[in-house]
């Protein structure tokens, strides 16, 4: 194959590069004046990455020699991931101008396409090397955005304990890396995938390669805040400015998630028996931890991100069964889960005091139905859907998942989750309840970018309400090409 | 004799010893960078010590790109330690506690 069908191969990746080193000079130049268009310009950018999948990128197969993937799964998940920043781009600018004296700066956009890059090279990972350098670049982008905000000191702790730890995870990974490395001779998934099948009766070579595998998969459990490996998600959660939170908890997670996946399906396949392990703990810790430790909190951005632990681990209740059902599920799941985040923080973004700071504590929502009855019903539809109650869509998503838990034989682990995310339906519901049932806080006030944002809140709602039922044909489809092109 | 398996428990001890520097430091947040790059270099000797064992040029390769990787690292953090540092003047661990819960 010649350079430029691998180049047309993985066009959105070069779409997104070009684009990002374009709009940096653009940025360098046009000082903070640049921010408005620069952001329209990411999205446009975006949006072309997102077109450009329709074409080869989006099911040719291998290029570079296998380093790289274009097929259904990669593209499935780089649709979500175009979204979640397209809008994470749109819901900054009126923030930051809004908290004292920080205007954006052209940078953030720009910053962000650079972190989709890495995240599409992620998902489309056909190689250890591919893996690294995606992951890298999309968490490098990351440490940057969560302390955007220089002045503040929140956003600084924040971005430095998210480097720290981050780093540190990266280290971990790449340790297990270089011990797969080692003990399989090859860096490709494929190949990765036969020495796994042939050696695992050499018993110096399969113990080499599931150590490796435990790290790799605790560097992975880092990125996707899988519990045990979650400390770091609460507070870079509440520190970050709230757009930057709301780009964390969807866009990096789906590709984070959708890496594992691929890690776990095509390299180590063969080695289920022993990853499966490691993901039913990971997926029930977290379920049970994510709801447990929601209960306390005062602060919405700390309990969404406990919310997001414990939505991580319904979607490797999926990863667990092993079968193209199970990931099907998880990519479900994480098409359904990015709605419903987006539509919590966009909710979250519109709460602001009379000078048109923004205001955090859950307290603060007392009584929003009677004087933001339409922000109230829709953050309402939000947490119900969270909770997984029957008629919104996000039961569906937890529907798709246990279901391929219980095909696949897993009936311990489907009990247990079912029984945990009844746990985690109580902090969700109390919201509803500050919402609808406690006197009224003082009221937020309404922003000039308010058509905008409560427009993009009112189709988040309608995503994830009954009517996102009639979707599921087509995302089932879908998502089972998607989890086909992995088997 | 020094074969695979003397880089491979140096690497270890290494790695280890990085581990250990992160989360057992006491006193401040360089001694965390520094801690990162001794883990990444752990994990360069394994990756050059398998790839002159096995006589296959990949494990080099990889070992270039993580030592790029680690500078760009080093810088952000540094980076990202001066913005902290100009906002709180300290840069000891035991006062990264603004946020807790």
């Amino acid at each position: 194959m010649d350079y430029a069908a691998n180049l047309m191969l993985s066009l959105p990746e070069v779409i997104l590069g070009i684009g990002a080193v374009i709009l940096m000079m653009f940025s360098a130049w046009g000082g903070p004046g640049a921010t408005r268009a620069v952001s329209w310009a990411s999205v446009a950018v975006l949006f072309g990455a997102g077109v450009a999948l329709t074409g080869p990128a989006g099911h040719g197969g291998d290029a570079y020699l296998g380093l790289y993937h274009a097929d259904a799964f990669a593209a499935f998940a780089k649709v979500l991931i175009y979204i979640a920043t397209a809008v994470a781009i749109i819901m900054a600018p009126g923030f930051f101008q809004r908290t004292a004296g920080d205007n954006l700066r052209p940078e953030y956009p720009v910053l962000m396409l650079l972190s989709a890059t890495g995240m599409g090279l992620m998902v489309s990972a056909g190689d250890l090397l591919t893996l690294y350098v995606g992951l890298e670049l999309q968490s490098l982008a990351a440490y940057v955005l969560a302390s955007f905000m220089r002045r503040d000191q929140r956003s600084a702790e924040a971005g430095l304990k998210y480097f720290v730890l981050g780093a540190l995870a990266s280290g971990i990974l790449l340790y297990g890396v270089s011990l797969v490395y080692g003990f399989t001779g090859t860096t490709l998934f494929r190949g990765i995938a036969d020495a796994y099948a042939i050696d695992a009766a050499n018993p110096v070579k399969s113990l080499g390669m599931v150590f490796g595998l435990v790290f790799v998969f605790a560097g992975l459990a880092f990125k996707i805040s899988a519990v045990p490996f979650h400390m770091w998600t609460p507070d870079v959660y509440e520190g970050a400015p709230t757009p930057v939170t709301a780009f964390f908890a969807s866009a990096p997670k789906v590709a984070a998630i959708g890496l594992a996946v691929r890690v776990a399906v095509e390299a180590m396949g063969p080695a289920l028996g022993e990853w499966r392990q490691i993901v039913i703990f990971a997926a029930l810790a977290s379920i049970i931890l994510g709801a447990v430790a929601a209960i306390g909190q005062t602060n919405i951005k700390r309990l969404l991100a406990y919310s997001s632990i414990n939505n991580v681990g319904f979607a490797l209740v999926g990863l667990a069964a092993g079968t193209p059902e199970g990931v099907a599920g998880v990519m479900t799941y994480m098409a359904i889960y990015v709605a419903m985040t987006l539509g919590s923080f966009l909710v979250v973004l519109q709460m602001r005091d009379a000078d048109g700071q923004p205001v955090e504590s859950i307290a603060s929502l007392s009584g929003m139905s009677r004087t933001r009855p339409a922000l109230a019903a829709a953050m309402a539809i939000f947490m119900f859907s969270l909770a997984g109650i029957p008629p919104l869509f996000g039961f569906y998503a937890k529907f798709a998942v246990f279901s391929a838990a219980v095909q696949a034989g897993l009936f311990p682990l489907a009990a247990i989750g079912i029984a945990a995310s009844t746990i985690g339906a109580y902090y969700y519901l109390r919201i509803v309840k500050t919402m609808y049932f406690d006197d009224p806080a003082p009221a937020f006030v309404k922003g000039e970018e308010g058509a905008l944002q409560g427009g993009l809140i009112a189709l988040a709602a309608v995503a994830v309400s009954p009517l996102g039922y009639l979707a599921i044909p087509a995302l089932g489809a879908w998502s089972m090409a998607a989890a086909q092109a992995l088997f | 004799m020094i074969g695979l398996i003397h880089y491979l428990v140096v690497s270890a001890i290494l790695f280890t010893l990085g581990c250990a520097g992160i989360f057992l430091n006491r006193k401040n947040l360089i001694v965390i960078l520094m801690a990162i790059e001794l883990i990444l270099l752990s994990v360069n000797i394994n990756l050059v010590a398998f790839s002159s064992f096995l006589g296959d040029l990949v494990g080099q390769v990889f070992s270039m790109f993580v030592l790029t990787v680690a500078a760009g690292e080093a810088a952000i953090g540094l980076a990202i330690l001066v913005i902290y540092y100009r906002g709180r003047g300290t840069i000891a661990t035991d006062d990264v506690n603004r946020m807790k819960g």
